[in-house]
């Protein structure tokens, strides 16, 4: 039999969003699952319970029978203790949790003897990406505070030039450039904005430039990347030379949205009641910390309040605000999960610890508290580090500080002190001047080669080519040596090596000439 | 010029040289480096004729020969195509290794170096190293250029026992080394010498017919060390110093440069020279027993065009089939549109793209890329998870990721591109036939992986004028 997905209605006021939508629905059914729909759980995002009944989804009267008949459950907002109350021991419950900030909610669920996968809690890897839900709903917070920015802002943003008289261009400036604020300064650029954006991470500097958005630094030389390639709390003076950045831009530009949040920490206070002051009437301030208390000290969290003069929006809600859109990439979100739980496609999950994905997932199994997980490995390594490693870390790759294992070394020398041993016995000085000669120059060209960039390889065989036509020295000494010419035979040889050398030679340099001349910025 | 002159002049021309090869670091001074490396070689080569050892009598000869050879030299020069380097390359090691043995054979008929004992021994010896790595330079490098250029197969002959073959050639040369060195007077040393000459000759040809196309990279890189130790070892046979250390430079550059290939495809010297990546082909696949399954998506110029154009992070990994169907200019203007539009486009260079080391990087040179987005594969492999296209371009070994998740195939191990980690992976193919090393790709199959199947160069176009449209 196979296992029932349980969608039940959100019953948080004002929220507006729903774990799964029709077009999902289809896809967990071929995953094997089975799965039950409250009615009227899509309602608020605009999906009726007859296009779940569409895809194939049962639609149920109450939620009681919803909770209580699912072995799994997805949800957004985490459940209240009636719900809890709900729910068979032993069911798997999806959803939002927040497990730091929610001790009490931890220990009902763990006490019903559930297993519950956080979804705020996905580990931040590469494979990860596809059920990030933190992601996803920041992107859409990112768009809607841009959007409610518009809304409040009486001004257009793009810059025009009309009969009526020339329109400057609305000056937007992102705190955080994270996945919300990347988002948000995409949108308004899009709008025509002049956009700015600032970072504590100088490694997302080349993603704002990228999306067309200009980054205005903080200097002062701190690295802001914690773990995970999330923020972290900064020193005392880089938030003081970061406020005072702030503070000019305040003056300068119409809206700020901010978005700066550091994990398990309060957010921030960003920009200052003197900041608002210093702004435009009728500018705007998008506040997308609100929930965490805000970025702005006069960020009133779950309403919009006026200023100064400045319109200060603290919605909490903005993904629910774009519902059908939230609900979509939620229910895409949950599906991969469920597609990492079932791999077998049978409608029957396992919660791998193995698995690093599900077990940073994972917060209770089986009433087991499992928050948090052992420590990511750190694979989101900060680009940053990376860019500054590569000069080390090619040496050690390419470079001939490389270490050989002991006994490889050891056989080297050995063969090597054996070798000259046998020269030292038996060759003449003649001989030996030569060699010593031979084996400098071999350590020259070791050590000048490892430094030659790879780009360059080709005109680097094409110039050895070249120069090793000096073996026309040779035959030239043998054309006409003073002792008198013995023999045509030696004169022919001669003048047949110096000619194939001499393509060598001219050939070699002028390819190398070629090709090099090619090579430009 | 009196002899100590010339020797001070030589160490002018070897320092020169060094701060030619040192120049190569990067393309800022690579152009300075070339030339100072042509003035050592004007500084060599007028010190020598004008020194001590060269008569006037000489001057017509060295003037005719220096102007036959110099403009044959200096037309190829002009008239090679870029994607024909690989193939000059390996004329040219060919000339330094004739040129090797005729000044061999040349300086072992030459009656006036009076020597003795343990001096005439090793004198002789030098002689016969250096016409044995000369000859086995030249015959190798000629069956490479005709690899290279496609007058013999690419694909490696394995000769029955061919490893028992080699052991007795080299057995032979050095017993006739023995005899060459016992031998009383000139005429009779020329037996052992001429027949340990063919030897080597077909020794050359036998070991670069038994490797596979895609180890070309460490062969042409591997002759041109034997070019160098070639012209080290005439400079012993003439006590010339200079000779010593050019060939010492260029000979240790081959062998770091065939380290490097090797490197770049997980493969040992040794297996490499020993032959035969095909050989192993014939029974892998099925023992691996892990033929990638699942559907093949392919996708239309047009659709790739768009695809270009919403992103904002383009990787492009140009592999031969990029140089065979010359598209390097298409690529190139395709580069410059999207970065006129605001795309972020960079190039990801495998080690072995291509038929010889940094072939790659010459072509898109030439095409006008500019260097800055031409990358290594140590410097952009991990930026593919955050790139929206990976285009490929005729490639297919060098971004496997078999060698990365399966232990069985026959790459495993080798270092490759991650194409497959972007968010969408183009691969630009005439069929679905799989690689030089044989080996089918499971990166087709993937779910994110879209095929563009035709002409590389055909595709392009039509790709470059969708965008401008």
């Amino acid at each position: 039999m196979p296992l029932m997905i349980g969608v039940p209605r959100e019953k948080f006021a004002g929220e507006k969003r729903v774990a799964t939508v029709p077009d999902v629905v289809g896809k967990l059914i071929k995953l094997g699952f089975a799965v039950t729909v409250e009615s009227g759980a899509g309602e608020a995002a605009s999906f009726s319970d007859e296009a779940y009944r569409a895809a194939g989804a049962t639609v149920a009267a109450t939620a009681a029978e919803v909770w209580s008949r699912s072995g799994l459950i997805f949800k957004v907002r985490a459940p209240d203790s009636a719900e809890i109350a709900l729910m068979q021991p032993g069911t798997t419950l999806v959803s939002f949790i927040w497990p730091a900030q929610n001790p009490d909610l931890m220990q009902q669920l763990a006490a019903r003897g559930l297993t519950v996968l956080a979804m705020d809690s996905v580990p931040r890897i590469s494979r990860a990406q596809k059920l990030d839900a933190l992601s996803s709903m920041a992107n859409i917070a990112g768009y809607r505070a841009v959007i409610e920015a518009a809304q409040h802002f009486g001004r257009f943003f793009t810059g025009q030039i009309t009969a009526a008289g020339k329109v400057p261009p609305a000056k937007v400036f992102v705190i955080g450039a994270g996945v919300a604020g990347l988002a948000a300064l995409g949108t308004a650029v899009g709008l025509g904005a002049v956009v700015r954006a600032n970072d504590t991470r100088p490694e997302v500097a080349d993603q704002v430039k990228s999306m067309g958005a200009e980054f205005v630094p903080v200097d002062y030389a701190e690295e802001g990347t914690g773990v995970g390639g999330y923020a972290k709390v900064m020193s005392e003076g880089y938030q003081k030379a970061q406020l005072a950045v702030f503070a000019k831009q305040a003056a300068e530009v119409d809206i700020i949205i901010t978005t700066a949040l550091i994990p398990g920490k309060p957010a921030p206070k960003l920009v200052t009641a003197e900041m608002v002051r210093s702004m435009h009437p009728g500018s705007v301030i998008v506040d997308l910390a609100a929930e965490q208390g805000g970025n702005c000290e006069l960020t009133e969290p779950g309403t919009v309040v006026v200023r100064h003069g400045v319109t200060i929006i603290g919605y909490t809600d903005l993904p629910s605000r774009l519902a059908r859109q939230s609900s979509t990439l939620y229910a895409n979100n949950l599906l991969r999960l469920a597609e990492e739980l079932c791999k077998a496609k049978d409608g029957s999950i396992d919660v791998n610890f193995e698995d690093e994905v599900l077990r940073g997932t994972t917060v209770i199994r089986d009433g087991t508290v499992t928050w948090p997980p052992p420590a990511p490995k750190p694979v989101a390594a900060p680009p940053a580090k990376a860019a500054a490693a590569p000069v080390v870390a090619k040496k050690s790759t390419h470079g001939p500080g490389e270490p050989m294992s002991a006994t490889a070394l050891a056989t080297v020398f050995g063969v090597g002190a054996l070798l000259f041993a046998l020269i030292g016995l038996y060759a003449p000085a003649s001989f030996l001047a030569h060699f010593t000669v031979f084996v400098l120059a071999c350590f020259i060209g070791y050590m000048v080669i490892w430094n030659v960039t790879p780009a360059l390889h080709t005109p680097l065989m094409s110039v050895t080519n070249a120069i090793s036509s000096i073996i026309a020295v040779g035959a030239l000494i043998q054309v006409a040596p003073p002792q008198g010419r013995p023999s045509g035979l030696i004169l022919g040889l001669a003048v047949a090596a110096l000619t194939l050398t001499a393509i060598n030679m001219f050939g070699g340099f002028a390819v190398t000439r070629r090709m090099l001349a090619m090579f430009r910025k | 010029m009196s002899s100590s002159l010339v020797a001070v002049v030589y160490i002018g021309a070897a320092i020169l040289f060094i701060l030619s090869l040192g120049g190569l670091a990067n393309p800022e001074t690579a152009r300075r480096g070339n030339l100072l490396g042509t003035i050592g070689m004007v500084l060599a080569v007028l010190a020598t004729v004008l020194g001590p050892r060269v008569t006037a009598a000489g001057f017509p000869w060295i003037v005719a020969a220096m102007l036959v050879g110099g403009s044959i030299g200096l037309y190829a020069a002009r008239v090679v195509q870029m994607t024909q380097m690989p193939e000059l390359v390996a004329l040219m090691h060919s000339l330094v290794g004739l040129a090797a043995c005729l000044v061999g054979f040349a300086s072992y008929i030459d009656p006036d170096m009076e020597l003795s004992g343990a001096e005439k021994a090793i004198h002789e010896m030098e002689i016969y190293i250096g016409i044995l790595i000369g000859a086995v330079t030249f015959s190798g490098s000629v069956i490479a250029f005709g690899k290279l250029s496609g007058k013999i197969s690419g694909r490696p002959l394995l000769l029955p026992a061919r490893h028992w073959l080699n052991l007795a050639a080299l057995l032979v040369v050095i017993w006739f080394g023995y005899a060459f060195l016992q031998a009383a007077d000139v005429a009779a040393g020329m037996l052992p010498l001429t027949v340990m000459t063919l030897l080597a000759l077909l020794f050359g040809v036998h070991m670069v017919m038994a490797i596979g196309g895609a180890d070309m990279p460490v062969v042409v890189s591997m002759l041109n060390s034997y070019s160098g130790w070639a012209a080290a070892a005439t400079g012993f046979m003439l006590a010339n110093d200079l000779l010593i250390v050019t060939g010492a430079l260029v000979g240790s550059s081959g062998a770091i440069l065939s380290y490097i290939m090797c490197r770049a495809m997980n493969r040992n010297f040794i297996s490499v020279i020993a032959g035969g990546f095909g050989a192993a082909e014939g029974a892998a696949p099925a023992a691996a027993g892990s033929q990638p399954a699942g559907e093949v998506t392919a996708i239309s110029a047009v659709e790739t065009a768009e695809l270009l154009r919403t992103a904002r992070h383009v990787i492009i990994v140009p592999g031969y089939g990029m140089a065979v169907a010359q598209a390097q200019h298409t690529v190139y203007e395709i580069t410059r549109l999207l970065r006129e539009q605001g795309v972020e486009v960079r190039f990801a260079i495998h080690p072995v793209a291509g038929r010889m080391p940094g072939h790659m990087n010459v072509l898109l040179a030439e095409a006008k890329v500019p260097y800055d987005i031409v990358l290594d594969m140590d410097e952009i492999n991990e930026d593919f998870p955050d790139t929206d296209v990976a285009m490929v371009i005729g490639a297919n070994d060098i971004v496997n990721p078999g060698a990365e998740d399966d232990p069985a195939s026959p790459i495993a191990g080798m270092p490759v591109l991650q194409v497959w980690k972007a968010r969408t992976s183009i691969v630009m193919k005439r069929s679905m036939a799989s690689g030089y090393a044989g080996v089918d790709n499971p990166l087709f199959y993937k779910e994110n992986n879209r095929m563009l199947f035709g002409d590389a160069k055909k595709m392009l176009d039509e790709v470059l004028v969708a965008l401008k449209g």
